[in-house]
């Protein structure tokens, strides 16, 4: 057993409004920058829709991610050799155009125009060129457009549905869509990491934060191609690639990232995680449809004694393990089982996980009629207006089991309040859900109040970041360093030459 | 005057340059150390310039890094007419990939308002220097023929006694002036070198192709803890530095197993 920690994070889809505050906050604080208008650490895509960059699921197109090539995990991309061919001409790099062109406009305009019978305009002005353009795809392009055969039609994602099933989500009466934010998944197997011909990408061993060491980035891109989930960007401007660094100057103050502080629907958990990662290649390995459980299995229970020793072994602290144990992560995750990986058949080991949102039931029924009447018991989530098949394909690796459960735990937990608050359900009915969904009471209790009533502590278990043992990097035995002029990257205080 | 001005001044102050500025580079503004890619600007065009280029380029300095290195093996190789034959070909191929690229990548940056947006005064001086040396190079090897041989009895000799402090101009008196511009120009890259983004070409990532594929940056050193690397099994998972240098400075390199 080699126990590691990694900072994870849950964003529960039923609680996102889609208000973009997240992505707003993130460009603030780190990408309203030349070569970075265009890139969005944080984005909310509305599904069905094709997202940011413009179909980025579609592997076909981007190649990025892994896949299994004679029983071992190898980039989709290509080996290594053609990767350092490729660094003249990556064939499967993204441009612009599969992004946006950033534009601003040209305010002065408004009131340097001369008098005259129109009104002034501002145009669009390229943030690239700075000549006026036509603004043909933005950040958001098909915001709030689910269900529109225009955009969301092109969502790969539909491939999961029959052809009747996928006619049947464009009926105006089964207009449905939901938000999914998403930033960097800060994934165990990060193919960002991988694919990095100058070794510039790394994952923190401490708390499994994956960032770009922005002074040894060459500017060979492969990043860019080998993250599945387009969370690598390109600065056209330093020739760098950049990606969320998940806010780790607020984490090692104790704060949480800009996009979970600011997150209005408080839809933002984030915690430690203790994971095996002796098992990384097993879970790496699997069939698409037994990815879920497989990671879920690496995930180690930081009550267990023994997991407790080993994680000591491996230098994380005991406060840090009564972190772990305090973590919405782990309960929403591993105990719940009620957040999933998003796209785990990209095989990273995204160590970031969706709670899949309760959809609008699909109330007519086939003569043309609304009937809620004669509900069987977990008929909503049967009958929600997108199919399952789709949550399955974005959360599962294709298998409806973990989607189902996730949907009927959560509706399972409404009964229970609702039995408890309005009081108009059957007690016995209400106990066989819960049965149903391997559940209790007690559970129940905690799904609720985890869900609807967390505090800001309870949502942000930080573990303390120990910065201060990154001395260690630099000398091994500190006291060498007693009665030195200080410690860290400085000269030596020594006398001449 | 001027020859010793342009063979032997040029050359000290260009290498000079090259090895200072480089180094001070590296040092001072590493971040500054990048491809400078455009492809995710423009990325149809750029495979029609930067792969012909590339190989042409690679192909070429090769050719006259062996020539410099082993002259009279290249001349007792070029002994059998069809060998001779075989190599100058080889050697107009890459010069003509070599203009097929710079040619298109000077339109390009030249038609793409994108491009043109991050083409900086240097770039546009390297183009221009690159693109009269591939000239001048195709221009000899079409017109001077044999020249892998006059190369390595004549240039050759020249540019070994610029390495050895003992500058010797009498080899290349009697050269055509083409060939003395290609010289001259070749210098002048070497002196802008260090200024420019050719620089990547000393950053070429060959390391990566042994290095495991996942690197974890470890707080504590983690080799003293334990021994094992989880995947893959064979090997270490790497070890790299949080800042700066590359490769890791040993001694105080982060082991991550
Ligand atoms: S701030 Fe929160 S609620 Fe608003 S879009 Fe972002 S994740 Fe959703």
């Amino acid at each position: 057993m080699d126990v590691r920690l990694q900072i994870s994070m849950v964003f529960h889809l039923d609680k996102c409004i889609g208000c973009h505050t997240c992505s707003i906050a993130c460009k603030n604080v780190w990408t309203d920058r030349k070569g970075a208008e265009y890139m969005w650490w944080n984005n909310v895509e509305t599904k069905p829709g094709t997202g940011y960059p413009t179909a980025w699921e579609d592997q076909e197109k981007y190649k990025g991610g892994w896949e299994q090539k004679n029983g071992q995990p190898e980039l989709k991309m290509g080996g290594r050799v053609l990767r350092v061919l490729n660094v003249f001409h990556n064939p499967n790099m993204p441009t612009m155009d599969d992004y946006y062109e950033p534009w601003t406009y040209r305010y002065e305009d408004l009131f340097n125009a001369p008098e005259g019978a129109d009104q002034p305009t501002a145009r669009p002005i390229s943030m690239v060129t700075g000549r006026p353009i036509d603004i043909e795809a933005g950040p958001n392009w098909d915001d709030d457009l689910g269900g529109s055969p225009v955009y969301a039609a092109n969502d790969p994602n539909l491939d999961a549905l029959t052809p009747e099933q996928r006619q049947e989500v464009f009926d105006l009466e089964r207009l449905v869509f939901f938000y999914l934010p998403r930033i960097c998944n800060h994934c165990l197997n990060a193919a960002c990491v991988a694919a990095c011909p100058s070794g510039a990408i790394y994952k923190r061993g401490e708390d499994g934060i994956v960032l770009i060491n922005q002074e040894r980035c060459r500017g060979w891109r492969m990043c860019v191609t080998a993250c599945p989930y387009k969370k690598t960007f390109y600065n056209w401007s330093t020739g760098k690639s950049e990606k969320c660094i998940l806010c780790f100057p607020r984490l090692e103050t104790g704060q949480a990232p800009a996009c979970f502080h600011s997150c209005v629907g408080r839809i933002r958990y984030l915690g430690a995680l203790l994971y095996d990662a002796d098992l990384m290649l097993e879970a790496m390995s699997v069939a698409d449809d037994k990815l879920v459980e497989a990671q879920r299995e690496m995930i180690l229970d930081p009550f267990d004694p023994r997991v407790c020793e080993e994680a000591l072994k491996n230098g994380i602290d005991d406060r840090t393990i009564e972190a772990a144990r305090r973590s919405p992560v782990y309960r929403y995750v591993k105990q719940w089982k009620l957040a999933l990986p998003l796209h785990p058949e990209f095989r990273t080991l995204p160590m970031l996980f969706y709670v899949p949102p309760l959809l609008p039931v699909m109330a007519k029924t086939d003569d043309g009629l609304y009937d809620t009447a004669n509900q069987e018991l977990f008929s909503p989530i049967e009958k929600a207006r997108l199919p399952m098949e789709y949550l399955a394909r974005l959360f599962s690796g294709g298998n409806i089991e973990h989607v189902r459960l996730a949907l009927k735990k959560q509706y399972a937990v409404r009964l229970f309040k609702r039995l408890e608050t309005v009081g108009d359900l059957d007690p016995a009915q209400v106990h066989r859900a819960l049965e149903q969904v391997d559940s209790n009471e007690e559970e129940a209790e905690q799904i609720y109040r985890l869900t609807s009533l967390p505090t800001m502590d309870e949502r942000y278990v930080i573990p303390p970041m120990h910065r201060e043992e990154a001395m260690q990097m630099l000398n091994d035995d500190l006291w060498e360093e007693k009665g030195e002029a200080g410690i860290g990257f400085h000269e030596r205080a020594t006398r001449g030459a | 005057m001027i020859d010793n001005l342009v063979f032997i001044i040029l050359p000290y102050a260009a290498a000079t340059l090259f090895v200072v500025v480089t180094i001070q580079r590296y040092v001072r503004k590493g971040f500054t150390y990048s491809s400078l890619s455009s492809q995710f600007l423009e990325t149809r065009e750029l495979f029609y310039g930067s792969v012909p280029w590339h190989i042409g380029i690679l192909g070429a300095m090769f050719g006259h890094l062996i020539g410099f290195l082993f002259p009279s093996q290249v001349l007792w190789f070029n002994g059998v007419p069809a060998r001779l034959y075989v190599l100058e070909s080889t050697g107009l191929l890459f010069g003509l990939m070599c203009l097929v690229g710079i040619v298109s990548l000077i339109a390009r940056r030249l038609t793409s308002p994108r491009i043109r947006a991050v083409t900086s005064k240097v770039d546009v001086l390297v183009l221009v220097l690159l693109f009269v040396q591939v000239a001048l190079g195709v221009y000899v090897a079409l017109f001077y023929r044999w020249g892998s041989s006059w190369y390595a009895a004549s240039a050759v000799p020249y540019l070994r006694s610029l390495f050895a402090l003992e500058p010797d101009l009498k080899m290349i008196a009697p050269l055509p002036l083409a060939v003395k511009l290609h010289i001259v120009n070749a210098f002048l890259l070497a002196a802008i070198f260090p200024f420019s983004r050719l620089v990547h070409m000393l950053v070429v990532p060959i390391h990566y192709l042994w290095r495991p594929y996942q690197l974890v940056v470890w707080n504590w050193n983690r080799r003293r803890l334990r021994g094992r690397a989880p995947w893959p099994k064979t090997e270490t998972s790497g070890a790299v530095a949080p800042a700066g240098s590359e490769p890791a400075p040993s001694g105080r390199t982060i082991a991550a197993r």
